[in-house]
């Protein structure tokens, strides 16, 4: 089905990207040889618990990894292009244009000073060079567009005197104002509310049905995951433990982590009943401090000897769904 | 924001009538009878009753307040009892050059504060950072009569750039006279900007909106100078406040130095000549000065900052 997509040029193809992290008090990996291709008209979705190195993974595609982190390995190919190569103006350019990027929190990630109007003015003024009136029209169909009513009065108004739900929707009005062809989602409904997050999540994937964009969707939440990703990456201490399509990942996990996570969701026939729900033991590592061989082996209901000594390597190519557990079966 | 702006002035009222109360009873204060001590030898019992009338000291007290208040409005102090000649043009004259050597000190800090602090808070850490904040320590050091000489040693009696003391006539040697004083007080003042405003760019860089306007491809100089600093200047401008109102009177050894007729050095020679209605009218006009530039610095607050507006 989907795999047909996978052997044209890729929107984007990342090749072993590692992010270190140095600083007096040690080094860290938090992207481990990293590889993830994305077609286009594609969403991928990157699980994991926090810390795991996936929103690194995100902003390194984008030339933004946080101070003192630093991409020591690897390329990132934006269709043919790496993005490491690239200048800064070439980087500017791409960012915004032809990659966008939402955040966990819309209420920091607005500048409080400015009106709403103006930050999105100022992407259409600077981005696709719109003069002035032209762009306040754009402006109010793109808050239209993502469902913000009273637009015109909205556009005066600033990021306090909007709901979280209003700002996320600026946020991504902000993100596709230039139409870009892949939208990089960071947490996007972690700090909403439930029916909140439905409608951002339906919202986001209206836009994507209407234009083609591609995104990627990092989320520690693995039911926003199944629910809007073709295909899933799942992280663990900076390294992805199994990737493959969606439905085969979450409903045939090959990975004892994977397994543990979705244990840790309670279904809904479970309501009610005391006990099914499985944490998964222990805590994630310390990334300066990783345990030898697998990551997870310290957690691992599976561990067996062999599991301090083994390198990890995901066992079967893309867009097969492969495991980087050895072990399984 | 007009709702916001009509509470300021609304605030700022009772605290005008302190003020104006203040420097009203200053006269009264003074332990003793304020006539003989300002007359001191001359004090005759035909002179006391006469200064005494003059002054109007022999009403009411409400009504000496009321007729101080009435004066004040049109600026009429009554005499000063030492240059003998009305006090209200005086302190006019006085104010404009105090005035225009503190717009040009706050033009000249910012000049060296604002790039600098940028700069420095953009390279934090690095060398650059630390030559910045070498200089800022060393400038804010040294003491402002000696900032002063060095500098009159050097670009007035060596290169011959600036008079050496007074005021110039014309509005371009009235420039040239203050600019060495104003730059003695740039090297005070400029310093203490320097460092709250670093302090604040550093804080605001890494705020998310910094990230997601980066992440949005605006330019690192369109980040830095329309979104990092709009939300960097609310504290340099609150530490701006303080030391204005405090220049207004402060700047007295700086006065001396280039023999400026400024608003500091009246207030030094009338408090040696016991010159009660000019102290008085000096009281009220700095009480008056720092209630406008704090009025000024709510306001630019609210200019900036949407949310203070509320």
């Amino acid at each position: 089905m989907k795999h047909e997509v996978f052997s044209e040029t890729p929107l984007l193809e990342i090749q072993d990207l590692t992010v270190g992290f140095a600083d007096r008090r040690g080094f860290l990996m938090a992207a481990n040889r990293v590889n993830l291709r994305l077609p286009k008209n594609y969403t991928l979705g990157v699980v994991g618990e926090s810390g795991c190195g996936k929103s690194v993974t995100l902003r390194s595609l984008l030339g933004l990894v946080p101070y003192p982190g630093e991409v020591i390995a690897g390329s990132i190919l934006w269709m043919g292009q790496d993005i490491q190569k690239m200048s800064k103006k070439e980087l500017e350019r791409i960012r915004g244009k032809e990659i966008s990027m939402i955040f966990q929190d819309p209420t920091s990630c607005l500048n409080p000073v400015f009106s709403i109007g103006d930050q999105i003015t100022e992407m259409l003024r600077v981005k696709l060079k719109m003069q002035r009136h032209k762009a306040f029209d754009r402006a109010i169909e793109l808050l239209a567009h993502v469902g913000i009513s009273s637009p015109e009065r909205r556009l005066t108004e600033y990021p306090h005197q909007l709901s979280g739900g209003m700002r996320q929707r600026v946020m991504i009005a902000i993100a596709i104002a230039s139409q870009p062809k892949l939208l990089l989602a960071d947490e996007p409904t972690t700090a909403l509310d439930v029916t909140i997050q439905d409608q951002i999540l339906n919202l986001l994937a209206n836009i994507r049905e209407e234009t083609g964009m591609s995104m990627i969707l990092v989320s520690h939440d693995v039911g926003v995951v199944a629910q809007n990703a073709d295909y899933v990456a799942v992280m663990y201490a900076g390294q992805i433990m199994e990737r493959g399509n969606a439905q085969d990942v979450l409903h045939n996990p090959r990975h004892p982590y994977t397994r543990g996570l979705l244990n840790a969701i309670p279904k809904i026939e479970q309501v009610g009943q005391s006990g099914p729900l499985e944490p998964i033991p222990g805590q994630p590592p310390n990334l300066t401090e990783l345990p030898p061989g697998c990551p997870f082996q310290p957690r691992c209901p599976y561990v067996k000897d062999d599991c301090t000594k083994v390198s990890m390597e995901l066992d079967r190519p893309e867009p097969e769904h492969g495991t980087a557990c050895c072990f399984v079966e | 924001m007009f709702a916001y702006i009509g509470r300021r002035i609304v605030q700022a009222i009772p605290v005008l009538i302190t003020v104006t109360l203040v420097a009203f009873a200053l006269i009264h204060l003074i332990p003793g009878d304020p006539v003989k001590i300002m007359l001191a030898s001359r004090a005759t019992p035909e002179a006391i009753a006469t200064v005494r009338h003059q002054l109007g000291l022999d009403r009411p007290l409400p009504i000496q307040y009321v007729r101080f208040l009435l004066g004040a409005l049109r600026m009429d102090f009554g005499n000063s009892l030492f240059l003998r000649a009305p006090i209200g043009p005086i302190l006019r004259q006085r104010a404009l050059v105090s005035l225009a050597l503190l717009c040009y000190s706050i033009l000249v800090s910012l000049v060296i504060a604002v790039p600098l602090a940028i700069l420095s808070a953009i390279r934090r850490n690095r060398p650059t950072d630390h030559i910045v904040r070498m200089f800022s320590t060393f400038a804010f050091a040294m003491p402002a009569f000696w900032t002063g000489l060095l500098l009159v040693l050097f670009f007035s009696l060596r290169l011959k750039l600036f008079p050496t003391s007074g005021l110039g006539s014309g509005p371009i040697n009235y420039i040239r006279s203050l600019t060495l004083p104003s730059i003695t007080i740039g090297f005070y003042l400029a310093p203490v900007l320097l460092r709250s405003l670093r302090a604040s760019v550093i804080e605001t860089l890494i705020a998310e909106f910094v990230e997601a306007a980066r992440a949005r491809g605006l330019s690192e100089r369109r980040v830095l100078f329309k979104h990092v600093l709009r939300n960097s200047l609310i504290a340099m401008i609150t530490v701006l406040g303080i030391n204005v109102g405090f220049l207004i009177s402060g700047a007295v050894v700086i006065e001396n130095i280039f023999a400026l007729p400024g608003l500091g050095s009246l207030l030094v020679s009338s408090i040696l000549a016991r010159d009660y209605p000019v102290i008085q009218a000096l009281t009220l006009v700095f009480g008056i000065t720092v209630i406008v530039v704090n009025l000024l610095v709510d306001l630019s607050y609210a200019a900036l900052d949407p949310r203070v507006r509320l």
